[in-house]
């Protein structure tokens, strides 16, 4: 492998971690909107503000990380995303202050209506935004944003079946995820009523995400029939590895397996994130902007590779003593007094 | 590749000027919010340590408090800066698709930075009662040093926009980079140093700011005092450093960026005797109703009246930058500087002589503007070097013009976003007046102290 393909690997990680930690932060606040009233949803609520508050800020740095080594190592092909969707983009980075404003200053505020308003802007912006990042996916992989600045159609390339079917993948992604970690984050808060609630719901996601990945291979088939060619060859493998995984998942949760489950679930998502660059591979943006020709000169990406290794062994260490910080807090009663 | 990417073409005024806008206006947002994130954090670890040291109950309520404000400030700073990292690509592709890979490595370091940062602040605010409380002090030192570390970062990749070294152009693409070269470019001293700076001054005179005011209604007890002395100590410090860094900032244009010297001294025609101007307007090509004192910038820049400073007479008129913004822009920096200087001195001199804050009311009052006096500063400092930069966004290199988004209708998503940041802003003044009436009022049972800075409740 050459450099540009090891950054490019390096940033697929980063994609697919922002997709586990943070997608499943998004999910959290779409249950967070579906909990009910205000009383009653108040203990679901606060198991998800717990298990995505210490963690949230840090899942949400590994966004800045793909979007700085895209720019880096990448900048034509950032150059030419970002202009052509800027429509999109700018609507996702609107969710995205939304959604971090309101869920820190719901956990500030004292009075219920307040309460209320941060938490309904925090909710609806957990579903805006993975959607509009689904639909820049979808964008991207159908091959409708070409070279240059602004050089695609700055409403059909987001507005179109595949952005769409990626937009909904997301967001029932983020759900099924979500649903999935807190049935075993309700299981160690002592709260196996919560974990039964959450467990039907993962389910109920889980089958929505087949459904919906099922049916959008004939959407891909007839809309992006490049993508479909690649995820049908290439890809092949991954592609019927996370099909498999998701199956897996669902006897797992089925049998209240919460903690393997996490991992098959995790590795089911993984399996098509990493298929979608594999189908398209060496080529960045269609029709012709491959991975080489889009790539940095070679010492800025040695010394970002080095600088990310380097930050690698401070940050993962670091990362992982934060989860086990967070799991142990679930585990302490005293934080739901 | 980036052949393509030139020939775009611009976008149209209004849609520049709404980048620009844009822009202005999320970045002058964010760097309040991150001012916060590098000082805070010094403010709390000095409080809990002391609080430690001497079992003080007072100080320990300060940084219980302290932290629960570096929450939300934090939250608002991270988001704020995403947003920001939206924009380089939204706004100025063109900027980003030929020099992207130039200024990437600080960008790159500084999300090392954010990640260590956004670890330690989820860590040291959610475990406060889980961890040992060294451990737990420990657990802050982090979060000073990344929010220190990514100021630096980010604005080296400012300095180079002012310096743009560590490169060869050759045919319209970028070859040859040497990204250390390019991150430790002649701009990045000056700037970063003084950026450092202003970030704790801001946010001591802030924080000490309402305290002052606090004070001023009567609450003079042990915790609101210390709730001034610590911050106002911090930045009262600072305060003298930062006009050598200031002095240093001029000198560094006056030999590297003679055009930004030139607007910011409102300075017209090159030689010697060159005049200190203060205030006035720019008409008909000079500057009017300014005071002047004789040969003071000469005196500044070389220390000597014979000294020759360049003025905007040496650029053609298309390649200069608007004058009178920069130049009163400039002033106000300076005088705010010098006026935090005379209230840090004041300060200083009361602890001489009594060990205690000044007598007068009038000294609160103003430490209670000391806040607002910094912040202006910060913001007026940005504009001087944004501003004077143009109509270049890479000097020398890159007009602004051709490095925005050529798509129409940016327009709209200036506008929209305008007013995403005047709510946030009620919102965050909002929640964090409430947080600061809370502490008192409820003053916490032991166990429900224990957890306040997770719980709502
Ligand atoms: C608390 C904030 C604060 C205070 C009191 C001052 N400044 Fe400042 N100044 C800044 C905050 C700032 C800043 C916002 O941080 C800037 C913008 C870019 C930078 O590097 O620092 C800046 C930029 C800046 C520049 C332009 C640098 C460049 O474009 O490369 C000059 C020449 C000065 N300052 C000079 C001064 C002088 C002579 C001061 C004397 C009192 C002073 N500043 C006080
Ligand atoms: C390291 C940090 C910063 C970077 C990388 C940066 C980058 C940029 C870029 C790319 C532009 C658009 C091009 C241009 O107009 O020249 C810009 C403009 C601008 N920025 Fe900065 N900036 C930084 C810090 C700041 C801060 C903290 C402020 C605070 C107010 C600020 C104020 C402005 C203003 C007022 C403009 C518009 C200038 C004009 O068009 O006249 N900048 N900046
Ligand atoms: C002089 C200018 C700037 C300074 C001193 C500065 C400093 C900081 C600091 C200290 C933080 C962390 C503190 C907090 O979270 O509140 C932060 C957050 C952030 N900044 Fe800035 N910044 C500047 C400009 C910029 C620019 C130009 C960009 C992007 C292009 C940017 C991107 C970010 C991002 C993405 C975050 C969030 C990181 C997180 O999630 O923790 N900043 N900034």
């Amino acid at each position: 492998m050459d450099a540009a393909q090891v950054l490019l690997v390096v940033m697929w990680v980063g994609v697919t971690l922002y997709a586990l930690l943070a997608g499943a932060d998004f999910g959290g606040g779409i249950w967070d909107l579906l909990a009910g009233r205000s009383r009653a949803g108040m203990p679901q609520r606060r198991l998800i503000e717990h298990s995505i508050g210490p963690v949230w800020e840090a899942n949400h740095v590994w966004l800045i990380f793909v979007i700085v080594v895209l720019w880096t190592g990448f900048p034509p092909v950032f150059a030419a995303v970002m202009s052509t969707l800027y429509i999109p983009l700018t609507l996702a980075a609107l969710g995205i202050i939304a959604r971090g404003a309101a869920f820190a200053f719901r956990k500030a505020s004292t009075e219920l209506w307040q309460q209320r308003l941060f938490g309904a802007a925090f909710a609806t912006s957990s579903v805006l935004t993975p959607f509009f990042l689904g639909a820049v996916a979808g964008a991207v992989a159908s091959g409708r944003v070409p070279p240059g600045l602004a050089a695609g159609d700055l409403l059909r390339s987001w507005l179109n079946p595949t952005s769409l079917l990626g937009g909904v993948l997301a967001v029932a992604v983020c759900a099924y995820l979500a649903a999935v970690y807190l049935c075993d984050d309700a299981v160690r808060a002592g709260s196996p009523e919560l974990a039964g609630r959450f467990r039907h719901r993962a389910l109920a996601t889980g089958l929505v995400v087949g459904a919906v990945a099922l049916g959008g291979i004939s959407v891909i088939r007839w809309d992006a029939p490049r993508l479909f060619d690649g995820l049908t060859h290439r890809a092949l493998a991954l592609v019927v590895a996370g099909a498999v995984l998701g199956l897996l998942s669902l006897v797992l949760l089925w049998r209240r397996h919460y903690l393997s489950v996490r991992v098959t679930a995790a590795l089911a998502v993984a399996a098509v994130v990493w298929g979608w660059p594999l189908a398209q591979y060496p080529v960045m943006l269609h029709p012709s902007l491959t991975v080489d020709e889009a790539a940095a000169v070679p010492a800025v990406l040695h010394a970002t590779l080095l600088v990310l290794a380097v930050g690698a062994l401070l940050v993962l260490p670091s990362m992982a003593w934060l989860f086990v910080l967070q799991r142990r807090s679930l585990h302490d009663p005293g934080a739901h007094g | 590749m980036t052949g393509l990417v030139a020939l775009a073409g611009p976008a149209g005024a209004a849609d520049l000027a709404a980048a620009r806008m844009q822009m202005a206006l999320s970045l002058g947002w964010h760097i309040v919010l991150a001012c916060f994130g590098v000082g805070m954090p010094a403010l709390l670890l000095s409080a809990e340590w002391r609080a430690i040291r001497t079992g003080d109950d007072a100080l320990l309520r300060l940084a219980r408090q302290w932290a629960k404000v570096a929450g939300v400030l934090f939250a608002v700073g991270a988001v704020s800066g995403t947003i920001l990292s939206f924009e380089m690509g939204l706004l100025w592709p063109g900027l980003m698709g030929t020099y992207g890979q130039v200024i990437g490595l600080p960008f790159a370091l500084e999300g090392i930075a954010f990640f260590v940062e956004a670890i330690f602040i989820g860590a040291y605010l959610y475990a406060w009662d889980r961890l040992p409380p060294r451990v737990h002090l420990l657990s802050g030192v982090p979060v000073l040093v990344a929010g220190v570390a990514s100021a630096f970062f980010v604005v080296t990749a400012n300095a180079w926009m002012n310096q743009p070294v560590g490169f060869v152009m050759e045919n319209g693409r970028v070859t040859q980079v040497a990204p250390w070269r390019a991150m430790f470019n002649p701009a990045t001293p000056p700037q970063t140093l003084h950026m450092i700076v202003a970030a704790f001054m801001v946010a001591g005179f802030g924080t000490a700011s309402v305290y002052a005011v606090a004070m001023l209604r009567g609450r003079r007890d042990r915790y609101h005092r210390l709730g001034f002395m610590i911050p106002f100590t911090m930045a009262a410090v600072f305060a003298p450093i930062q006009i050598f860094l200031g002095d240093y900032a001029a000198k560094f244009l006056a030999e590297r960026q003679p055009t930004k010297l030139a607007a910011a001294e409102g300075l017209f025609r090159t030689g010697p005797n060159a005049p200190l101007s203060l205030g006035g307007f720019v008409a008909d090509g000079r500057l009017r109703y300014a005071v002047e004192i004789p040969s003071g910038l000469s005196l500044l820049v070389g220390h000597s009246p014979s000294t020759v400073v360049q003025g905007l007479d040496r650029v053609p008129v298309a390649d200069r930058p608007p004058v009178t913004p920069v130049h009163l822009a400039f002033d106000t920096m300076v005088g705010m500087g010098s006026l935090l200087f005379l209230l840090a001195a004041w300060y200083a001199f009361a602890w001489w002589r009594r060990r205690d804050l000044p007598r007068s009311r009038w000294f609160l009052r103003f430490a209670a503007l000391s806040g607002v006096a910094a912040v202006l500063a910060l913001e007026t400092g940005w504009i001087v070097t944004e501003v004077g930069r143009q109509p270049w966004v890479v000097y020398g290199r890159l007009r602004t013009l051709d490095a925005v988004n050529p798509a129409p209708g940016l327009w709209a998503g200036a506008v929209i976003v305008a007013l995403v940041y005047v709510f946030l802003t009620v919102a965050t003044v909002y929640v964090l007046r409430r947080m600061a009436g809370a502490p008192r009022e409820q003053e916490p049972a032991p166990r429900a102290a224990a957890y306040a800075p997770q719980e709502p409740e």
